[in-house]
């Protein structure tokens, strides 16, 4: 099933609306210096026959005053990246609030039970919750005492420390620190400078953290775990049991899991993980940097995956029997497809007459926008506008686009590691021409295609969409249903449209693999035809209230 | 009913140290400042929060809040980068406000700072004035500032000094036409409560100000159309009128013992006389509050109030077995923990653990004049507390229930202890905003919840499995 169902609308026009009309809807009301600004992430998506599409401004620095649905860096290193890992005590050296609202709100899973130890550190919540006193005298002394308390309480295998905005400012030395109590305490004790006010979204977190997780962790543990077909999982969180989901198809598949970043995940999984020979890659923007370092220094190659909807997950599991290119492999995976996908399609079947011809609009994360629209597309649904929260030009463009991505001053700010091959431990796993042969076979290593040249010509892509922008689509084309998040969730229900938070699942799940997909289906189903939205008016009103207008009208 | 009347006993402070965390902090049970300020401008009507800082501070503060209102929750940001970190804040600030009144064309901003714009050292009231300076004067909102560093206590001092802010800034000293008759300042309270509060004033005939009033912005309906700001809140114009009123009633055990206040404030500089009361959860707080009206208003508590009055009481004697002598901790804001602990001991309930993540050092006396003599010595109280702190306080005492929001559920949960969800934030049950606490038709939902919860405990372990308890 592929996503593009081609519109039947003319080129230029989305549902009888004029695109161009529609983009300068949007912007009319912005200052127009804003307006500018805006213009360049707002595109109308056209496919070339080469693949190419239009070039769409992104990472870019959010406009002060428009209400964004970005997070900060700090959310990305530590919330995103770190957060699902169990084991790790992760400590948010700072005032009180950025710790406690991290607090397990992202609702990663984890079973820690499948780790001898059955540490699980997710539940707590540190905080070095600086007061005056730190802010004018300095911090450290507070941390280096939270850190042993954090020891001599769990007597962890690692301890992480994340800094907060004060702390870059106030000057507080976290990685000496960190050093410091990593000898005196015997265990991997490592920082963080993830201020919030750094980059332009979370996604410059994400890219500390790689940095940090690479450097202080990965390849400290040279012992290979058995099996076959060993194979690392990057970018997947867990969110709603996705990982436990896709480590049941794995294990069936007969493919050694030997690390997931991160969900799911013990810090030990990620010592060994150079010793895997393929890595996968679920969410590009938040995890590549890890998947090209351990390339370099490792030699083992990436490929792009997908396990939402049940045709990519499907495609995505011969694209791996194709890398390790064994006949017993391929043949377990396709009976594994064989015996998954009958429940999928019945269920699909049975959902899709009350889904057909739905429509939906995505604006999530930095892949889920891209991943999702295949599930929808499985139950017929067209997507009419998508964008991401914090992605860069070659998560919507592909990777095609790296050489020509500008870096501004927010990114050069993000150190890029110098990484070398490890003098004793790079292997590379294929030669150059087991690359080509693998390649006419669709193994695509190091490539992203993107999210737009799988969208059909026609639909919107809006970046860093803002509150107004999405007000505005949705009066414009009154989407059957949206995908969002929880601070965009209630805005858009009020205007009687349901909303599917695409970071948390609404606290449903698991989404990916075969069982996910017939969750998602059922899910869907649910909230398209809810009969909630037809007692808005009571029976005895026949003029609705005269509502107030936008203060933009 | 317990017939001890709560008296001071003369108990020392020193007896009572509170246990504050030493190093670190293990789950907090206290939020940001910055958020209890959003709070109270997300109260006033066509009010617009905005923090001065980095657009991970309103973005979580917003995801919170909804997690417990499950409403819209525009708040807005300055977005602070690397460079304006270093630079400092005032154009982003400048831009900021200006979209927003673009957006919103906002009856108010309120403009909280954040830790990272106090750290620089921003003078964001110089900025404000720039910025006003430049607007012409028919499309200039009032810009109230509030300093809200999150190391400077928790979201209370936030809630409080934002209340302040606001008054500070827009209520005129005495003068013309007395619209409003009482100010009512309820602290952080559900909308609910907030409804129930405003329900009372108006059965006395007053014409209150109540702030903030997010019983309608932040716990609406369904509309017809989008609306940018929602409906409801705090009138500018009754904000502006405050100080003409009659009184100022403002709620809070502990707020009461602070030396400067909103009210007190409105006392000095507006001649508003201050009634500062506890929150009126249970029968005498609740009775407290009425005879302020009464006074205020000049007329008798209304019959509607003497019948709730009556039924609630009927509900206490008729439960009465269910919770005399039953021991329960509970924790959450300051003021939230003694007006709950006042209402136990109206109900035989003993208070064993009473906690609080703020700092206040103020909840040990009040709860010395609430909770009867005879319990004090078998009451752990703990102000700057964690939960790692409160748990070892709970797991000692071992009591019958625990009474807080949602963040104590792991705490419950390994203990095995029944939590009855009360305050904020309640992101574990549906209803959170609809929770009344204060009245005596709060007090009798209290009743009934905590009663319930004591029963199924009970029903569940029997053998039997009775249905007549």
């Amino acid at each position: 099933m592929a996503i593009s169902a081609e519109y039947k609308d003319a080129d230029g026009v989305l549902e009888g609306k004029d695109l161009e009309g529609v983009r300068r809807r949007l912007l009319e009301k912005y200052p127009p210096k804003v307006a500018r600004k805006r213009d360049k992430q707002i595109v109308v998506n056209r496919v070339g026959e080469d693949g190419s599409v239009p070039v769409v401004m992104s990472n870019v620095r959010t406009v002060p005053g428009l209400i964004s649905q970005r997070g900060c860096c700090y959310a990305g290193c530590k919330g995103v990246v770190l957060g699902p890992t169990r084991d790790i005590v992760n400590i948010t050296h700072g005032p009180v609030g950025c710790g406690f609202y991290s607090w397990l709100t992202r609702r990663n899973q984890t079973d820690p039970d499948s780790s001898p130890d059955g540490h699980n550190f997710m539940t707590y919540c540190f905080t070095t919750d600086m007061q005056d006193e730190e802010i004018i005298f300095g911090g450290e002394k507070k941390l280096r005492l939270a850190i042993q308390e954090a020891y001599d309480n769990f007597k962890p295998k690692a301890i992480a420390v994340f800094s907060t905005c004060p702390v870059g400012l106030i000057g507080d030395d976290v990685h000496a620190v960190c050093r410091e109590m990593k000898e005196k305490l015997g265990i991997n004790v490592f920082g963080f400078s993830c201020e919030g006010y750094k980059g332009v979204s979370q996604s410059a977190g994400h890219h500390i953290a790689n940095n940090g997780i690479f450097t202080h962790v990965v390849g400290t543990d040279d012992a290979v775990p058995e099996g076959d077909f060993k194979i690392n999982l990057l970018g997947e969180y867990n969110i709603g049991g996705d990982a436990f989901e896709i480590e049941r198809i794995f294990e069936a598949c007969g493919l050694t899991l030997v690390a997931t970043y991160s969900g799911n995940s013990s810090i030990e999984h990620f010592a060994r993980s150079h010793t895997a020979d393929l890595n996968l890659i679920m969410c590009h923007r938040s995890i590549n940097y890890v998947a090209e370092m351990m390339e370099t220094k490792f030699g083992l190659p990436w490929i792009k995956v997908n396990f939402i909807g049940a045709a990519a997950t499907a495609k995505s599991l011969r694209k791996i029997a194709a890398y390790f290119d064994d006949p017993a492999l391929s043949e377990r995976v396709e009976a594994v497809i064989a015996a998954e996908l009958p429940a999928v399609e019945a269920e699909a079947a049975a959902v899709r007459p009350r889904t057909e011809g739905k429509r939906a609009m995505l604006f999530v994360g930095g892949s889920r926008a891209h991943h999702y629209q295949e599930l929808f597309a499985e139950l017929g649904m067209k997507t009419l506008s998508a964008g991401y929260e914090f992605a860069h030009r070659d998560d919507y463009e592909g990777r095609r686009v790296l050489p020509d991505i500008k870096v501004d001053a927010d990114s050069r700010n993000i150190q890029e590691l110098e990484v070398h091959p490890d003098p004793e431990r790079y292997r590379p796993r294929v030669d150059a021409q087991r690359a080509e042969t693998l390649a006419a076979k669709g193994v695509d290593f190091a490539d992203y295609a993107g999210m737009m040249p799988e969208m059909p010509a026609g639909a919107l892509v809006i970046d860093d969409i803002s509150h107004h922008e999405t007000e505005k689509m949705i009066a414009l084309f009154k989407p059957d249903i949206f995908c969002a998040g929880i601070k965009e969730k209630y805005v858009i229900q009020k205007h009687g449209i349901p909303l599917k938070q695409l970071h948390s699942y609404d606290y449903g799940g698991p989404y990916a693999g075969f069982k996910g997909a017939i969750n998602f289906y059922q899910e869907i189903d649910r909230m398209v035809n809810s009969r909630v939205w037809g007692y808005l008016k009571a029976p005895w009103q026949k003029n609705p209230e005269l509502a107030a207008k936008y203060a933009f009208e | 009913m317990e017939s001890d009347t709560p008296c001071d006993d003369g108990y020392t402070l020193a007896s009572l140290v509170p246990v504050v965390a030493a190093s670190a902090v293990q789950n907090a049970c206290k939020l940001c400042a910055p958020l209890g300020a959003s709070l109270v401008f997300k109260g006033i009507a066509g009010g617009v929060p905005l923090l001065h800082g980095s657009q991970g501070c309103s973005t979580y503060i917003r995801r919170y809040l909804i997690s417990h209102f499950k409403e819209p929750m525009d708040i807005a940001c300055s977005n602070f980068g690397e460079q304006t970190a270093v630079f400092g804040g005032g154009a982003n600030l400048q831009l900021a406000l200006e979209n927003v009144c673009r957006q919103y064309a906002p009856a108010l901003i309120g403009v909280a700072t954040t830790c990272l714009s106090e750290t620089i050292g921003d003078d964001v009231p110089m900025f404000i004035k720039t910025f006003l300076a430049a607007v012409p004067e028919s499309a200039r909102p009032p810009i109230v500032h509030v300093s809200t560093p999150s190391y400077q206590g928790s979201h209370m001092e936030g809630f409080h000094r934002a209340v302040r802010a606001v008054l500070g800034a827009l209520a005129q000293g005495r003068g013309g036409e007395a619209t409003i008759q009482v100010n009512l300042l309820p602290g952080l309270l559900s909308p609910a409560d907030l409804r129930h509060l405003k329900e009372m004033a108006a059965a006395f005939g007053l014409q209150a100000m109540v702030l903030p009033d997010y019983s309608d912005t932040l716990d609406g309906g369904q509309w017809e159309s989008y609306q940018r700001i929602p409906p409801g809140g705090t009138p500018l114009q009754d904000i502006i009128a405050a100080g003409n009123a009659a009184a100022t009633i403002e709620l809070g055990h502990t707020l009461a013992a602070e030396r400067d206040t909103a009210a007190t404030d409105l006392q000095t500089r507006c001649g508003v006389p201050a009634r500062r009361l506890g929150l009126p959860v249970g029968i005498r707080h609740t009775d407290a509050l009425l005879q302020a009206l009464a006074e205020i208003s000049g007329r008798p508590v209304p019959d509607i109030y003497q019948a709730q009055r009556g039924r609630l009481l009927d509900t206490l004697v008729d439960g009465h077995k269910h919770v005399n002598t039953v021991r329960a901790a509970l924790y959450g804001e300051a003021d939230l923990v003694a007006g709950l602990a006042a209402f136990m001991a109206e109900i035989g309930i003993h208070p064993v653990v009473c906690a609080s993540g703020g700092a206040g050092r103020r909840l040990a006396p009040v709860l010395h004049q609430l909770v009867p003599a005879r319990q004090h010595a078998g009451m752990t109280i703990l102000e700057g507390a964690d939960f790692a702190t409160i748990e070892e306080a709970v797991a000692g005492a071992r009591p019958d229930l625990i009474v807080g929001h949602s963040k104590g559920y792991a705490m419950a949960r390994r203990l095995g202890i029944p939590l009855v969800q009360v305050g904020f934030p309640i992101h574990d049950r549906m209803g959170g905003p609809r929770l009344l606490h204060v009245g005596y038709e709060g007090a009798a939902c209290l009743f009934d919840r905590l009663a319930n919860a004591l029963i199924e405990t009970r029903q569940a372990a029997s053998p039997v499995g009775y249905t007549y308890m």
